[in-house]
């Protein structure tokens, strides 16, 4: 247990800290490193816990996908940050107070708020003990046979935010000449090329 | 050609499976490749590589300094001084040829009455350093030394079509 | 003291041992990798390919890997530093770390972890932030658009083969590695095979790693004609062998996917006398071999792909037609109760 004790704090240790470089890095590509590195040692904590299914879609879903479009959006960024910093400190005593704010809010919800005593029992669809499947098949379990429609229904929220996305930036251009590949390759020799005899000073 | 052709020839991606046994027949084939350091291809007789300068079958060298090389010389590569020697025959003091500037078009060799100035069948005449290609008479003399069998070959096919 | 011993440190060691079976051999294959690609290349352009250093030429890629070790490392000076370092690390280190869970034979396997195949997918779909991390880095415009080309080609044929996988995984029933090439075996042979069924996935998840492994024809990342050389324009030496070492070792990863996935991993293709003599390991590497062959082939077959057709390919050829088929498959499975671990 010692070694896995170790482990934890090694990669807790280190996920804080990236957490901590992510927003305070000069750089933002620096930072958007960070961030990955974050993610990185959030799996490993997710292994730690057994749960090597999420850890892996962690890192599929958030490291191979949403961060390599974080890092393109942010390599094409041209910003000045220096020129960016300067209101740094007039903005300072607001921002803190919101903040503050927000910090307040938090701990006072925290404070007051007790589990459900049923919400301890695991509601309708109790998850399966994790002795007799593998969290696979537990997380399987979950969504695509108990919560189903609520799955399905939170995947069509994602949809019509897809749907929108598209809608609002898609413009349509008139007279903009598209390849068809299909009709390229439909082309044939006999159909495209004529050879005619073409006799002298008459032209066709 | 119908729809259902076409269809097949898509989602079979025949063309492509095509376009990869035709490479497939090429790698059993002979290869083409020359083992060049050890292999070489012919050579025309009309060669133009590295030039010579060449003498009689007595040892006289032919270049009497006439000096129309350096004239045609498109380049400007060559160039001749000329002085009449103790025996009063008119021959050059100095012949060099800057081979970085040359073109190997072959004009001096067109232009000399005597087939002093000839260009050799040679091409493997690379150098490691700039200096070593500013050929001088005596490089040129002793390349026509060494190349004299070869040039004159060359040059006896070459005869009838002069 | 013993049960420290026992406990930890033997354990440790015997893993670094096994890690070292492992690495030794791929590296020696990445390097006759290339090797094999410069001859098999020449041969389909009629020439002779590296002859000349050893027998054959077979102490070619000794050869090279020493000059790339004594050349001198540049940094660019306007580069950034640590990044640009870290970048061909990235590369390297990611297509070794992926061969902990391929199973060589029947319980040879350095870890036989639950995720496996997730855990290969996770890998592969990291090597993007090498390449993206040298072409920015570099700070270089072909370095940098190179490092683009290659982040969105990379993501968007990932896409692809994740649902390609799925199919897989749906016949198969479990994430595991190894229960993935044994869910293969059966009393036909390399006909039951799942490039036999699912025949149309084999081959897109064989052209989406051409994709991945930024090989031709879907070499844009890295275009000579156009690039230079892409994202790895700056490096000389050894980020540069680095980043050479990986690639290679990535493509031999992936065609050791394609095998286990599709081409029954280290199962002969017959069970009977004489198939079933050669061991398991064998049939493995004769499959990545094979798949390997393919790689070059298709490199000396087909011209680079034009980027807007590449991403077409990517979202509205093979998205679509490998989301089909994962509602096909699932669909046909649960129709005839074939579908594996109904629990």
């Amino acid at each position: 247990m010692i070694v896995q004790g170790l482990a934890f704090y090694l990669f807790a240790f280190i996920a804080v800290a990236a957490a901590v470089m992510v927003i305070s890095a000069r750089n933002p590509v620096h930072s958007v490193l960070f961030l990955i590195l974050t993610f990185f040692n959030a799996a490993a904590l997710f292994v730690l816990m057994g749960a090597e299914f999420l850890a892996m879609i962690l890192i599929v879903v958030y490291v191979g996908a949403v961060a390599v479009m974080f890092l393109f959006v942010v390599m094409m960024l041209d910003i000045n940050f220096a020129e960016l910093r300067q209101g740094f400190l007039q903005y300072l005593p607001i921002g803190g107070l919101v903040g503050l704010v927000l910090l307040a809010e938090l701990l006072i919800i925290l404070g007051g708020w007790t589990f459900a005593p049923e919400a301890a029992m695991g509601g309708s669809a109790p998850a399966p003990a994790p002795e007799t499947v593998s969290n696979t098949d537990a997380l399987g379990q979950l969504i695509y046979t108990h919560y189903f429609y609520l799955f399905q229904a939170s995947g069509l929220v994602l949809l019509i935010a897809m749907i929108g996305a598209i809608v609002l930036t898609h413009r349509r251009r008139p007279g903009v000449r598209r390849q068809n590949i299909g009709d390229q390759l439909r082309r044939h020799p006999d159909e495209s090329v004529e050879v005619r005899k073409v006799e002298t000073g008459r032209g066709i | 050609m119908g729809f259902m052709d076409r269809a097949a020839q898509t989602v079979f991606l025949s063309e492509l499976v095509a376009g990869m046994g035709l490479t497939l027949r090429y790698m059993f084939r002979s290869k083409v490749t020359i083992n060049y350091p050890y292999e070489k291809g012919p050579l025309s007789p009309r060669f133009r590589g590295e030039h010579v300068l060449r003498r009689y079958p007595n040892g006289e060298e032919r270049c009497i300094a006439c000096k129309l090389c350096e004239a045609v010389c498109p380049a400007q590569a060559i160039t001749i001084e000329a002085e009449p020697r103790e025996d009063g025959s008119r021959r050059t003091t100095r012949y060099d040829i800057d081979m970085v500037k040359c073109i190997y078009c072959g004009f001096c060799q067109e232009a000399c009455p005597v087939d002093a100035i000839v260009e050799g069948p040679n091409f493997e005449f690379a150098t490691e350093t700039r200096e070593e290609l500013l050929y001088d008479k005596d490089k040129l003399l002793a390349n026509g030394d060494r190349w004299e069998i070869e040039i004159a070959a060359n040059l006896s096919a070459e005869a009838p079509y002069r | 003291m013993i049960e420290l011993w026992d406990g930890y440190v033997w354990p440790t060691i015997w893993i670094v041992i096994k890690i070292v079976l492992i690495v030794g051999p791929l590296l020696l294959a990445v390097a006759y990798l290339t090797y094999a690609e410069r001859k098999v290349i020449a041969a389909m352009h009629l020439r002779k390919g590296p002859n000349v250093v050893g027998p054959f030429g077979l102490l070619q890629p000794m050869a090279d890997g020493l000059k790339l070790f004594l050349k001198e490392t540049i940094l660019p000076s306007r580069a950034n530093r640590v990044v640009f370092l870290i970048g061909p690390m990235v590369t390297f280190l990611l297509s070794l770390i992926a061969w902990a869970v391929i199973p060589f034979g029947e319980g040879l396997v350095l870890a036989d972890i639950n995720v496996g195949i997730l855990y290969l997918f996770a890998i592969s779909s990291l090597g993007v932030y090498g390449v993206i991390m040298a072409g920015w880095a570099s700070n270089s415009k072909y370095a940098f658009l190179g490092a683009l080309r290659s982040a969105a080609q990379m993501v968007s044929y990932e896409v692809s083969m994740g649902f390609v996988m799925i199919t897989v995984l749906l016949c198969v029933g479990s994430l595991n590695v190894t229960e993935i090439v044994l869910a293969q075996q059966g009393p036909w042979g390399m006909f039951g095979w799942f490039w036999s069924p699912l025949f149309p996935m084999a081959v897109i998840f064989f052209i989406s790693t051409l994709a991945e492994t930024n090989r031709h024809p879907f070499d844009l990342p890295e275009a000579e004609a156009e690039l230079v050389a892409g994202f790895n324009v700056e490096y000389s030496a050894m980020p540069f062998a680095l980043f050479y070492l990986g690639e290679y070792a990535n493509m031999i990863l992936m065609a050791a996917m394609t095998s286990i996935l599709f081409l029954g991993g280290w199962l002969p293709p017959f069970d009977i006398a004489p198939f079933t003599w050669i061991p398991g390991p064998i049939w493995f590497a004769l499959k990545i071999a094979t798949c390997l062959f393919v790689f070059l082939w298709v490199r000396a077959t087909f011209p680079r792909y034009r980027y807007d057709q590449l991403m077409r390919l990517g979202w509205k050829v093979f998205l679509p037609v490998s989301l089909a088929a994962v509602v096909i498959v699932s669909g046909v499975l649960i129709a005839f109760d074939l579908a594996p671990g109904t629990s």
